[in-house]
């Protein structure tokens, strides 16, 4: 296939889905798969079938749409109206009045003027809740491969990592490095074989973008791989995904399988000389697959178990050869810098936080769902105007991001731009995008103590801070909310909780104890209410220790 | 091969830049304490003991799996090391079930001899009391968990120098264990050759020779050496082939 039959494929699929006079497009993303949207989604082709009108509105099902609170969702085009908690009479009444009569069903509609809409701006999710995700007409449609057209027919390997390097454009993982910078090594470095790989080991409790981006629009991660394929000189990519999201990992399949049968991946992609095959891999449930150098080892077969970086996976990663190694949403920005340009992308965001950033709204708030906005937003606009603030009227506490390596950002914070420096300056981290809001109900030893709990779980055992300082950490956090605790014990925490920060292997252990420590910041009273009160205290300087635990 | 100089503790040395900065070190008798290291075995870098600080970085750096880089200044024993390391034999000293007057290898020991080196007395956190295995199924040696340390000294050299593989780690976190084969008794393995070098590479008393008691096994690790040095020599390899 060459770049002009894509073309003309996609002009056949908008001209078929022009002549429907309406569509309707329901949410087939896990989340409202969970409430019933194939049900709402079975029922809407029935109804459609015995009012005879399946010959003039097509039922297409789609990735997220971003309101996962308020799901079945459904929309309909080109009315471009949104629906909200349509489940099966719900539906049999947006066939009857709205595609029958043309009137709007008020019960179920959604207003889209208001900000979870208008303030948000979409460029990985373009596509999310717009196109059917198993289908690869749609996506070119969509304007899908045509990046890979331009970057393979029009662009040199280094042209195109000289774009990715000018759009500013940093690892969405969550340590934020340059993604350009990284091409640039992988491809400078020289090996008869290297490896690109797409980390979708998405393990944090609450996060679920690079999840709606799989599921919603495979093939623009498809899309993104190739083009990194070809700017570094690698011929075979992996994507590492974890077992517990099949929806994704069977639209991951389906998208490989028919991007192979129309040549856009495999020998001789779009009738060039490139060559690139992409393989799934897929996880056992380790969240420390998700680091690095564990998640080449298990995709290696090894157990999965960090090790020293340097070397970085960039000079000696999969079999010991330069690996490029980025994020879902990395890869899902590729495609549309190629498209439209850096200078472009470089023009959303902030000068060093370039572009958006999705987030996985979850917890307190009204709003539960998937967003994106451009980085540099404050993160009151995004917990009271997109998210609509807390549930129920309660008052707003901490807001959670980075998950179990990340921090809590007090209210006191609130107007802080969401971007790598500003989150890392106040000891949060950006993380990959999970954003848990926590209201005045939460007590923040208990949210330390769960993520910490979860730590310990997660430690894959190899180094001694973070196997034996985690499991301490948790039962400290554990006699403090248990009120036995005294201020030596908060003293212990945080000498502890230092030292796994600074010396553990890799950086599950490096940043496990960040929840602890910025709820410590921030939070202090409430550790202290619950320690025990001792009269006249004096610090015993461990002379109780000494005769408790005497060693060797 | 090349020589680099550097800078450790304010002393100007020079070294090869294929070694790493613990071997350097040592070659200029710097003392830099390890456990999970050991001269002739792959690094893992698990312990966190050797950890120094280069300047100009943030971040601590193990001395034992980095190699040194022309003019770096190195300090391998600041006040935040100590406190660190001495924590670090404190986490260990808590999480197994370590009773040095009545171990085998009580006096030969380097958790023990590290203890005393940090002047480490008392501990500061809960001892974890694990219910940990204890296996004597092999007819001549046997695996004490309750004193394992989880250095993997012994799954490498089984591996790496032995070619076995009988032993590997099976869990994660504060659960791991050293297992023989499949999590099967060690006098059930088919591989193990009872050639020893497991217990003689381990550096507490986790795994021991039957028939010793308390304070009496001390433990020789020199083989490895003549092993690797033979082995760069190709001298086995070529008797082998000739023959």
């Amino acid at each position: 296939m060459t770049i002009e039959d894509l073309r003309e494929r996609a002009g056949e699929e908008r001209e078929r889905q022009g002549k429907w006079k309406r569509r309707i497009l329901y949410c087939s993303a896990a989340g409202c798969v969970s409430c019933g949207s194939k049900e709402t989604a079975e029922s809407l082709k029935q109804s459609l079938k015995t009012g005879g009108m399946d010959t003039e509105v097509e039922v297409v099902g789609t990735g997220c749409m971003g309101l996962c609170g308020e799901g079945p969702l459904v929309k309909v085009h080109p009315d471009d109206v949104l629906y909200e908690r349509v489940d099966t009479s719900a539906a049999n009444a947006i066939v009857t009045s709205h595609m029958m009569r043309g009137e709007i069903v008020s019960d179920h509609l959604v207003d889209q003027t208001v900000p979870f809409f208008a303030s948000q701006v979409k460029v990985v999710l373009e596509n999310c809740g717009r196109i059917n995700a198993e289908s690869l007409d749609e996506y070119l449609a969509a304007g899908g491969y045509e990046a890979l057209g331009k970057a393979l027919g029009e662009m040199q390997p280094g042209e195109i990592i000289d774009e990715v390097r000018k759009s500013g454009l940093r690892g969405r993982g969550g340590a934020g490095y340059s993604t350009g910078l990284k091409w640039g090594i992988v491809q400078k470095a020289e090996s008869d074989q290297k490896y690109v790989v797409c980390n979708a080991d998405e393990g944090d409790p609450g996060a679920f973008m690079d999840r709606s981006v799989l599921e919603g629009d495979p093939h623009r991660i498809l899309e993104g791989m190739v083009i990194a394929g070809y700017a570094v000189g690698a011929q075979q990519g992996y994507i590492y995904i974890r077992a517990e999201y099949p929806l994704a990992i069977e639209r991951l399949r389906l998208a490989i399988k028919q991007a192979e049968r129309n040549g856009l991946l495999g020998n001789k992609i779009l009738d060039s000389n490139f060559s690139f095959r992409i393989d799934l891999r897929i996880g056992a449930g380790a969240f420390v697959c998700g680091e690095e150098t564990a998640l080449m080892r298990s995709i290696q077969g090894r157990r999965g178990r960090p090790k020293p970086r340097p070397p970085y996976p960039s000079e000696r990663g999969l079999w010991e050869k330069p690996t490029l190694l980025n994020n879902v949403e990395t890869f899902a920005n590729i495609a549309p810098i190629i498209r439209n340009g850096s200078a472009w992308f470089a023009a959303i965001g902030t000068p060093k936080s370039t572009g958006t950033k999705v987030f996985a709204l979850a917890g307190k708030i009204r709003n539960t769902g998937l967003i994106e906005v451009p980085m540099g937003i404050p993160l009151r606009t995004i917990i009271f105007d997109i998210g609509g603030g807390t549930t129920e009227g309660t008052e707003f506490k901490a807001a959670q991001t980075g998950g179990p390596s990340g921090g809590c950002i007090p209210s006191a914070h609130l107007d802080l731009p969401v971007d790598y420096e500003s989150l890392a300056g106040i000891g949060s981290i950006m993380g990959s995008g999970g954003l848990i809001v926590m209201d005045s109900t939460s007590n923040m030893v208990d949210v330390a103590k769960y993520f910490m709990d979860f730590c310990v779980d997660e430690s894959c055992g190899k180094c001694v801070p973070c196997r034996v300082g985690t499991a301490h950490i948790a039962g400290l956090l554990g006699k403090i909310v248990n009120k036995k605790a005294t201020a030596e014990d908060i003293g212990l925490l945080e000498e502890l909780c230092m030292m796994v920060k600074a010396t553990s292997l890799c950086g599950l252990g490096q940043s496990a104890p960040n929840p602890v420590l910025s709820t410590l910041r921030f939070f202090r009273t409430e550790y202290e209410e619950l320690l025990q009160p001792v009269e006249g205290f004096v610090p015993t300087n461990g002379e109780r220790q000494e005769t408790e635990r005497p060693w060797p | 091969m090349a020589i680099v100089t550097l800078t450790i503790n304010d002393e100007h040395l020079s070294g090869n830049d294929s070694d790493s900065i613990l071997t350097i070190a040592r070659q200029h008798k710097i003392h830099i304490p390890t456990l999970c290291h050991l001269d002739g075995l792959s690094e893992v870098g698990a312990c966190r003991l050797c950890l120094v600080e280069v300047e100009g970085s943030s971040k601590l750096t193990p001395a034992c799996s980095t190699k040194p880089v022309e003019g770096m200044v190195l300090h391998t024993n600041t006040d935040r090391l100590q406190r660190y390391r001495r924590m670090i034999i404190e986490l260990l000293a808590s999480e197994g079930n370590h009773q040095c007057a009545v171990c085998v290898v009580n006096n030969h020991c380097e958790l023990q001899n590290l203890s005393y080196e940090m002047n480490l007395q008392y501990v500061r956190f809960p001892y974890l009391y694990p219910k940990k295995e204890l296996d004597a199924s092999h007819k001549d040696f046997i695996i004490d968990r309750n004193r394992c340390i989880l250095c993997t000294r012994c799954v490498r050299v089984c591996h790496e120098v032995e070619g076995a593989h009988v032993w590997d780690i099976a869990h994660r976190g504060i659960r791991c264990e050293i297992v023989s084969g499949l999590d099967d008794p060690w006098g059930d393995s088919e591989a193990c050759t009872a050639c020893g070098k497991c217990v003689l590479v381990c550096p507490v008393g986790a795994l021991i020779e039957k028939g010793a008691t308390v304070a009496e096994m001390e433990k020789k690790r020199d083989f490895l050496r003549y092993i690797v040095t033979a082995r760069q020599k190709r001298e086995w390899i070529d008797i082998h082939e000739e023959g």
